[in-house]
């Protein structure tokens, strides 16, 4: 009986010490990972168009998806903000709080979550599919490296698309709130427009934010690619990195931003 | 099943000091080459010998080992001892650059073709004049055209993959596999899946381009007929070791109880039909008492 309860512990253990190890070293790997990928970054250079096509597909091809949720982040945060912002007769100040939440917050985040699941994922399938399939082995067999021909390129493609699609965001969503704001609820539209240039700094705010967008571009991008690189080749394999790309990026930017805030605050000496 | 001994240090220098001395003898020589994935034994004591100029299979049962081997010649796998000739070079020894020099010498036909997806079928072919040449486009045009008319595809090169039936996409893996008129060309499962006549096909072809090219080919594959049609020498792999070798002739003519096993097709024999399990009785009864 105790014997069995000892080897049960013990068992137990093991796999908290593998599952522990596991992380451990694919977290290392994941670095590794980072460091040949930038390695291999001039050669992806030489090679733009690869990296053009990519910004295309990562990029251009989540316009839509980006703008649509803009707007409408941009209309509810107009609606609250106008019944939170009543109570003090301060409902003038809309326009400060709408471009202030998209431009430091909303703005990086939603577009980053956004990014993960639509671009990042497809990469991951995209390259896990390659090595399921052998592409990314023949790659190696015709002697061109497939961290430069292939994941160099989405990497970078993702890096660059994320801060444009974060601004676009935020310029979408500050039209949504005017469009709900000014034209909706009927607030006066130079108040609504010269408290938000009264109130916004490109320094902090502005620069803020696509600081933000930009490590959550680089987060996503490096967890799509890797995750894509790393995958089991089979079906199952490649379905279960994909969830893991949207599920860890998510994760990742919801605490990246956590950290980066507080930085941020500390910088603008709030706290 | 053992963990084979491994082979004295001097006997590995030796290996490796025989790719240097002869360079012209053979294209591919394996030396008493031993891998494992890990701790599981995949490959022990493989000695192979692949002549300019040839056609060699290597035949083996699924899971038997054949793929590793082309990986441990292309370098993608290292041999936990023994030693890898290709060309006169040691390959496990070789630096990154220099073993992505040899492999521009290489073709290889990945088992399911391994096409870029993502790429017409001319692009696909003229991947590797792109990565490696800085020919002019009307050129590569040119020498694409040639490839796929070798295979009798010019007229599909606007084609995507996914367009092509399974035994046009051979054929265009098999274009891709010569582009840079390759020393070597390694064919992972050529005939895996095919119709009869893609098979008959790809079979010509593969000796109608070793011949014309004077190539050096290695055909891995579990298609008895087909490849005895076509090559010079045949090896035998079952669970990582060398069981039989001989040229067509020899292998029509044996009566090792392997070979005829895998001649015959019969399902029970030196391979068994039953993965290892306890006794039936002792199972099937094992609730019984
Ligand atoms: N990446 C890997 N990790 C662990 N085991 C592997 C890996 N690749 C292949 N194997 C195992 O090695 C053995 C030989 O595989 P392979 O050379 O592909 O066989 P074949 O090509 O003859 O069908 C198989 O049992 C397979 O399960
Ligand atoms: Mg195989």
């Amino acid at each position: 009986m105790s014997v069995e309860l000892t080897a049960g512990v013990a068992q137990w253990l093991r796999r908290i010490g593998g599952a522990v190890t596991g992380a451990a070293s694919k977290l290392g790997f994941a670095s590794r990972f980072l460091l040949a990928v930038l390695w291999h970054t001039p050669g992806a250079f030489r090679r733009m168009h690869l990296t053009l096509r990519e910004i295309y597909f990562s990029g251009v091809l989540s316009l839509v998806i980006i703008l649509m949720s803009g707007l409408f982040v941009g209309m509810v945060l107009s609606l609250q903000g106008y019944e939170t912002l009543k109570r003090y007769g301060a409902d003038e100040q809309l326009g400060i709080l709408v471009a202030l939440s998209l431009v430091r917050e909303l703005g990086p985040v939603m577009s980053g979550l956004l990014f993960a699941s639509r671009a990042g994922s497809a990469i991951t399938a995209e390259i896990g599919l390659m090595k399921t399939t052998e592409q990314l082995a023949a790659m190696e067999m015709m002697a061109v490296d497939p961290l430069a021909r292939v994941v160099a390129p989405r990497f970078w493609g993702g890096v660059i698309s994320m801060p444009l699609l974060a601004a676009l965001f935020s310029a979408f969503g500050i039209f949504g709130g005017y469009v709900v704001g000014v034209r909706l609820i009927g607030i006066d539209a130079g108040a609504f427009w010269g408290q938000m240039k009264a109130g916004v700094d490109v320094w902090p705010d502005v620069t803020n934010g696509i600081i933000k967008s930009f490590v959550f571009g680089i987060a996503v991008s490096l967890i799509a690619v890797f995750e894509g690189y790393d995958a089991k080749p089979t079906a199952e394999g490649v379905s279960s990195a994909t969830t893991r790309t949207v599920v860890m990026s998510s994760l990742m930017i919801l605490a990246l931003d956590f950290v980066m805030t507080v930085f941020m605050f500390r910088g603008a000496s709030v706290i | 099943m053992s963990i084979p001994a491994k082979p004295s240090s001097s006997r590995a220098a030796e290996a490796i000091a025989a790719c240097r001395v002869d360079p012209t003898a053979a294209a591919v020589e394996l030396t008493d080459v031993s891998f494992a994935y890990d701790v599981r034994p995949i490959l022990s004591g493989i000695t192979m010998t692949i002549p300019r100029g040839k056609i060699v299979a290597i035949m083996g049962a699924s899971g038997s080992g054949k793929t590793t081997i082309l990986r441990l010649i292309g370098g993608q796998l290292r041999p936990k001892s023994g030693g890898v000739c290709v060309g006169g070079l040691s390959v496990p020894d070789l630096e990154p650059e220099a073993l992505y020099a040899l492999r521009r010498k290489f073709g290889m036909l990945f088992q399911f073709g391994a096409l870029f997806t993502d790429m017409s079928v001319f692009e696909n072919i003229a991947f590797p004049m792109r990565e490696h040449t800085e020919l002019p486009e009307e050129l590569i045009r040119d020498l694409v055209l040639m490839k796929l008319h070798a295979v009798g595809l010019r007229g599909a090169a606007h084609l995507m993959p996914a367009e092509l039936s399974g035994g046009m996409a051979r054929r265009v893996a098999l274009a891709r596999a010569i582009a840079l008129d390759p020393m070597l060309v390694m064919y992972d499962e050529p005939f895996a899946g095919l119709d009869p006549i893609s098979l008959g096909v790809i079979g010509q072809l593969i000796r109608r381009l070793n011949d014309a090219l004077s190539i050096t080919s290695v055909v891995v594959t579990h298609d008895v007929y087909e490849s005895l049609k076509i090559v010079d020498y045949l090896y035998f792999v079952s669970e990582g070791r060398i069981v039989a070798a001989g040229t067509p002739e020899e292998v029509h003519a044996s009566s090792d109880l392997f070979v005829r096993q895998f001649i015959d097709g019969a399902p029970d024999g030196p391979v068994a039909f039953h993965y290892p399990a306890p006794a039936y009785r002792e199972e099937l009864f094992a609730d019984v008492g």
